[in-house]
């Protein structure tokens, strides 16, 4: 049972000490990560992802419950405590839907039944209804992203969710975030995105190759957040409308919380 | 002399994963000597050469580049002593797929390409069934389900692999391979031997037949209905 990863901070690209000495993030808890491109984002979520010993260029530790991980733990893939969601990733394999979540929970030794439930959850996330029967390589990007999420939460076990980027998904950002931590998962976010950033509990500021500083999103940032996230909405069912073939008459925007 | 074999099939990311690897060896002061075995051409001597270890290549044109590694060792091997390394590294493009070019003392290494779809493992034959590593390269462009499945098949057809998750273009995954190259054994010429036994001619085919008629060939002739005769002398 995993319920907190720690970073021990290591050094930036230019051999200096990172500000951040350490950084503690519990079960259910979801952790932005911000930063110019070239900032360190990346290598920051491939030290987690290895659950690194100070054997990284960064020099960083991850400890898992205050501890460090065993080489077997590290090493096991099937062990692998790390799940990873990002833009790039796509469904490649010549298969249903149906299938391939069948396939999948047989690997991971999950029961079948959790097949109509992923397609159920990927349904909440997404506006275009995703079949059974529907080819894997077909579907939009949309569809694919809220199928990976939902895959995840589900039948994936990796207790620790790494986001690289999915803005521009056509999905329901928010309850995409929601549904993982919801799961009980350890969920951090590369994000530049404020519907995503302003959700997360705290974000790491990355500069240089090293984490900078953490801030903790305000009341006031989460009352935002909740704004955006209706006008994500908006903009989702305004697609939804568009892809139908309908018109656009007017727009219904109301910020009230 | 300690001998790493790198087999996978074009394209699929042994360069990439190999020079992280040597730059980590590298760094913990071990020297490595590269040969790139390829059919027809190869431009991965250069990509080596830009990370300083030494590198020679080997055409084997007709033939299969695995057998051509298997007869070429004993020279790769006084090469790489010669220059003094700790490593003699093959890197072959595993393209038969009858054959695999590792001996019971390398390291035997099959680079594995992800997004080549989940089958894939079930296809390559010996090169990845009697690997004592497989790197699974590309992860990064399929969904997390598709890995699983994925390193579920690699686990089917070798249950005692060591599987490495690794990334030819963030070096992911490379310096555990690293790690493995260091703790591989001392291989003794004398006695070295071939993991799996490799099929060369067969047939006429196999010697330059070049007549598609049935009644032209002779040798171990295998119907498509299963039927296996031996025609010939
Ligand atoms: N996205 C991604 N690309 C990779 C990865 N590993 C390698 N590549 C790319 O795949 C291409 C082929 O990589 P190589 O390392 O040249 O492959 P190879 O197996 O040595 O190829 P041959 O020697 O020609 O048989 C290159 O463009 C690499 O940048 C990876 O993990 N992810
Ligand atoms: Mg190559
Ligand atoms: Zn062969
Ligand atoms: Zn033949």
């Amino acid at each position: 049972m995993i319920n907190e990863i720690t970073i021990i901070g290591g050094y930036d690209k230019h051999g200096e000490k990172e500000p951040v000495k350490n950084i503690s993030i519990s079960k259910g808890e979801i952790f932005g990560v911000v930063g110019p491109t070239g900032s360190g984002k990346s290598s920051l979520i491939g030290d987690i992802e290895q659950l690194a010993q100070k054997d990284t260029f960064s020099k960083r530790k991850i400890l898992v419950n205050n501890e460090e991980p065993s080489y077997e733990d590290r090493t096991n893939p099937r062990k692998k405590m790390v799940a990873q969601l990002s833009q790039n990733m796509n469904f490649l394999a010549d298969m249903s839907v149906g299938d391939f979540l069948n396939l999948h929970a047989k690997c991971r030794g999950a029961s079948d039944k959790c097949v109509n439930s992923v397609i159920k959850l990927a349904n909440t996330l997404t506006g275009e209804p995703i079949k059974k029967e529907h080819e894997l390589t077909i579907l939009s990007g949309g569809q694919s992203r809220a199928l990976m999420v939902a895959d995840v939460a589900i039948i994936s076990d990796s207790p620790i969710v790494l986001i690289d980027e999915i803005e521009n998904a056509g999905i329901r950002k928010h309850d995409a975030l929601k549904v993982l931590s919801g799961h009980g998962k350890i969920v951090m976010v590369v994000t530049h995105d404020p519907v995503l950033a302003l959700m997360t509990d705290k974000r790491i500021v990355m500069k240089s190759g090293g984490m900078q500083k953490v801030v903790s999103t305000t009341p006031h940032e989460k009352k935002i957040s909740k704004q955006l996230n209706k006008i994500d909405e908006l903009m989702l069912s305004l697609r939804e409308k568009v892809r139908n073939g309908e018109l656009v008459e007017d727009i219904e925007l109301n910020l009230e919380i | 002399m300690r001998m790493v074999i790198v087999a996978g099939t074009p394209g699929s990311g042994k360069t990439a994963v190999l020079i992280h690897a040597l730059k980590s060896l590298n760094v913990m002061n071990l020297k490595s000597s590269v040969v790139k075995i390829d059919c027809l051409y190869t431009d991965d001597d250069q990509k080596f050469a830009k990370i300083g270890v030494p590198t020679k290549i080997g055409l084997s044109m007709d033939m299969c580049p695995d057998h051509y590694a298997i007869y070429n060792i004993e020279d790769m091997i006084g090469w790489a002593e010669e220059n003094e390394s700790d490593f003699l590294i093959v890197e072959t493009a595993g393209l038969c797929h009858r054959c695999a070019p590792y001996t019971m003392n390398c390291l035997g290494v099959c680079v594995i390409d992800a997004t080549s779809g989940p089958n894939t493992p079930l296809k390559v034959g010996p090169f990845l069934s009697t690997a004592d590593i497989a790197a699974i390269t590309k992860g990064d462009m399929i969904s997390q389900a598709e890995r699983e499945i994925f390193r579920e098949r690699v686990y089917e057809v070798n249950p005692n692999c060591k599987i490495i998750e690794a990334n030819g273009l963030s070096g992911q995954g490379c310096m555990e391979l690293a790690e493995e190259m260091t703790k591989s054994k001392e291989v003794s010429l004398d006695n070295e031997e071939l993991r799996h036994s490799a099929p060369l001619a067969v047939c006429t085919l196999c010697v330059g037949e070049t007549k598609v008629n049935k009644k032209y060939h002779r040798g171990i002739l295998r119907r498509i209905d299963g039927f296996q005769d031996y025609e010939g002398e």
